[in-house]
């Protein structure tokens, strides 16, 4: 057993820390919450990419580092602490790239893992439907075959960036046979987002900020090589990807700089003429979240290191982000209340404690226990596939 | 980073599981219970010869010289089969205490016995205030020309009734607020010490002990005069991740108990496993173990290493008070109606998650503990 890191990962640190802190200097970017997934800075992914920062897991044979997930968690977290701009590169790295090295067919690999790698290209996922949410077996655009294309039809949703990006990671359907099980029948595809019959509209979010969309698709022509891996295994694959897009540490760490303001805010704050630190109830509080902080940054490691075992952490990065989105929830939710009336002041105005992070992050807080599988799909996947219980 | 257990400690693992899994199955802590010792001398003379007793002790001391870590495997089998006997009071109540005090004559003369399993011992760590403020110990030691003379009563001593050696926490110097306070290490046979059980719901057995004007001799000091503090301070997050460690132990005993239980259960034609509102609540517990767990280990990995650990025994207690309390409610929960009776198990957990909820500090004693150490944190 070991809770410490080796010092290359210390060194490897503290590069990526001062990495941050020069660009922070030199105002390359500004510092937020949200930068990961909604902020498509190419030149941030560039110089990411000069330092072969993406890609850091993936093997050597395809441009990557082949170093272990446990480092990748160590460069994830300081560049969340940062509020650094990472949605150019961040679903190609974590999602596109690997699949396509696990399923993908020699022609794919070469043609895009050297432009993820390099931070030329950016992607945004065409999966969820209207009505395949949670049940996305239910996917009900096709793809039909046709000479050497495929013809698209149908209506995706909450495609993030849709509107920005180069490529979509695409699911439909490729088997029509109402007898064959749903999850046998759909297939993975590259989208090129500029395609002819590709049409994307806003859905703007409660805080009217627009990074969703809805996505048409109008027998939009996908060539019949750009299908990756096998043809009606597209369920099994995506399920496997899911596993990673829960494995991350951003649940945990997108809202830091709330925990880190809300402690300050306690310790510089007077009510009733005492600091409300000094308050047992308040320290009550906020060791709690501290602790629960605490217990979420050893699950997101302990997710790291189960992958690094060559195991698909399934149930453990199930537990992880039910436990990291329930506690980021908590976390907006106290420190407003906290705040007291000062804590429904919203980015924008002079009066907003911390320019208003806290109430920013409680409106999105009920979007936090749904991304990426809900709490409660993340349980039937516990108690189905964790702990193995029978339904019979 | 390695969250795995080496390949001794899982070797240690496996083997403590399977000696418990038979010598203590759980109609024997049934009956342990009833037993007016509450445990069973063959069986402690079994575990010494494993080397359990001894095992953070140096050889020279008839120990085995393992580490913490070693430890905490040890503690969480036996947690999870409710180990009866005076195990946690003998080796780390007592044996730490004495391990720790540097006094080589103290250590000669009580180690070996513990370790040989001949001797067993325990801790008068609270009064009647029901504080582990240590440094507001009320007792009296009184100097006299041949020793001391200690007075005072002493609340939830476990295992007094069968405890060789009981140490006593003192105040010998009045002068100062905080100091002060000596640990002396007493025969329970001596006159003027009177112990009372306490009619609790923990499975452990606990006292009242009174000293009523007792006797002792110079070399019974634990430490130097005044050293007593200081000694608490330094064995308090053994005492305490010791602790979690049990309660992990039961924790994944609880859970396994419900999965079998769930899936052998049928309402409505289906087994319990096949409703949604159970699986959630299955999953709700797994969460809550593994968190435990990682949070446990981390605090006993660090003790393992010597590492600065306040921060992190804080918070592998707090949490896992909750967190195993809430197991045992949501168990039941589960089990319905059949689980409320003495014919089932699951309530002797349910007890010892309350027990173990409140001993040592609960989540509010411990969560101040973190908010202390954030005071002066950099974030």
């Amino acid at each position: 057993m070991d809770f410490d890191f080796t010092e290359e990962q210390k060194n490897f640190r503290e590069e990526v820390k001062d990495f941050l802190k020069s660009e922070l200097e030199k105002g390359y970017f500004k510092p937020r919450q949200n930068a990961w997934m909604d902020e498509l800075s190419q030149e941030f992914s560039k110089k990411m990419a000069r330092r072969r920062w993406i890609g850091l897991t993936w093997p050597k044979e395809y441009g990557g580092q082949g170093r272990s997930y446990i480092d990748r968690m160590i460069m994830q977290e300081e560049m969340m602490k940062a509020g650094a701009p990472l949605a150019f590169h961040f679903l190609g790295d974590r999602q596109v790239g690997p699949t396509l090295i696990r399923f993908g067919s020699d022609e794919l690999k070469k043609e895009f893992l050297p432009k993820i790698i390099n931070a030329e290209i950016s992607f945004c996922l065409c999966i969820s439907e209207p009505d395949a949410g949670s049940d996305l077996a239910s996917v009900r655009t096709t793809a039909e075959e046709k000479g050497d294309y495929y013809a698209i039809n149908g209506q995706k949703v909450w495609t993030t960036l849709g509107h920005m990006v180069d490529f979509g990671w695409l699911l439909a359907k490729t088997n029509l046979n109402p007898n064959v099980p749903k999850h046998r029948t759909l297939s993975e595809f590259i989208l090129d987002m500029k395609a002819p019959g590709v049409t994307v509209q806003p859905l703007i979010n409660i805080l009217g900020i627009h990074t969703f969309n809805e996505v048409f698709l109008d027998d939009v022509r996908i060539p019949k090589n750009r299908i990756i891996g096998e043809r009606d295994k597209g369920f099994d694959q995506i399920m496997e990807q899911m596993v990673y897009e829960r494995a991350g540490i951003e649940r945990l760490m997108q809202n830091y700089p709330v925990k880190v303001c809300l402690v300050e805010y306690a310790k510089t704050t007077k009510r009733n003429g005492r600091y409300l630190w000094e308050d047992p109830l308040i320290r009550n509080t906020i060791a709690t979240l501290e602790i629960e902080f605490n217990v979420g940054r050893i699950l997101c490691y302990y997710v790291a290191w189960t992958i690094d075992q060559g195991k698909v952490p399934n149930y453990e990065a199930s537990v992880c982000k039910i436990f990291c989105t329930q506690f980021e929830k908590k976390l907006s939710d106290v420190a407003t209340q906290l705040m007291g009336l000062y804590g429904q002041v919203l980015p924008g105005s002079k009066w907003a404690p911390f320019g208003g992070i806290a109430p920013e992050s409680y409106l999105w807080s009920p979007s936090y226990t749904l991304q990426g599988g809900t709490v409660e799909i993340l349980k039937n996947i516990i108690a189905l596939r964790g702990l193995k219980l029978r339904t019979k | 980073m390695d969250f795995g257990l080496n390949e001794e400690q899982t070797i240690l693992k496996n083997e403590t599981r399977r000696f418990l899994k038979n010598e203590c199955p759980i109609d024997f802590v049934k009956e342990m219970i009833e037993d007016e010792k509450g445990f069973s001398p063959s069986l402690w003379k079994k575990m010494a010869e494993l080397g359990w007793m001894g095992i953070l002790f140096e050889e020279r001391y008839g120990g085995t010289g393992g580490t913490f870590l070693d430890l905490s495997v040890i503690l969480e089998e036996m947690g999870r089969v409710l180990l009866p006997g005076p195990f946690f009071s003998t080796v780390i109540l007592g044996g730490v205490t004495i391990m720790l005090s540097d006094d080589e004559a103290l250590k000669q003369r009580f180690l070996p016995g513990i370790a040989s399993g001949d001797m067993i011992m325990t801790l008068a760590l609270t009064e009647t205030e029901g504080s582990y403020a240590i440094e507001r110990v009320e007792s009296i030691g009184e100097p006299r020309l041949d020793g001391y003379v200690l007075r005072g009563k002493k609340m939830f001593v476990s295992d007094a009734h069968i405890a060789d050696y009981i140490i006593y926490p003192a105040r010998t110097d009045q002068k100062y607020q905080s100091g002060g306070v000596s640990l002396f290490i007493v025969d329970s046979k001596r006159e003027g010490i009177e112990i009372t059980p306490l009619i609790c719901l923990d499975l452990q057995r606990q006292f009242e002990v009174n000293f009523r004007d007792v006797h002792v001799l110079k070399n019974s000091m634990v430490g130097g005069e005044g050293e007593g503090l200081n000694l608490i301070q330094g064995m308090w997050p053994i005492i305490v991740t010791g602790k979690c460690c049990e309660m992990l132990g039961a924790m994944q005993q609880v859970l396994e108990m419900t999965l079998s239980y769930v899936q052998k259960r049928h309402q409505f034609g289906r087994p319990l496993s096949a409703f949604q509102a159970i699986q959630h609540y299955c999953a709700d517990m797994a969460i809550d173990l593994e968190c435990s767990r990682w949070i446990t280990y981390q605090a006993a990995w660090r003790l393992s290493n010597g590492l600065p650990s306040r921060k992190e025994v804080a918070m592998a207690k707090a949490w896992s008070s909750g967190a195993f309390k809430k197991m045992t409610v949501i168990a039941h929960q589960i089990h319905g109606a059949i689980a409320f009776t003495k014919d089932y198990d699951l309530y002797l957990y349910y007890r010892y998650a309350k027990a173990g909820e409140i001993t040592f500090g609960d989540e509010n004693f411990h969560k101040e503990v973190v908010a202390r150490e954030m005071d002066f944190q950099d974030q």
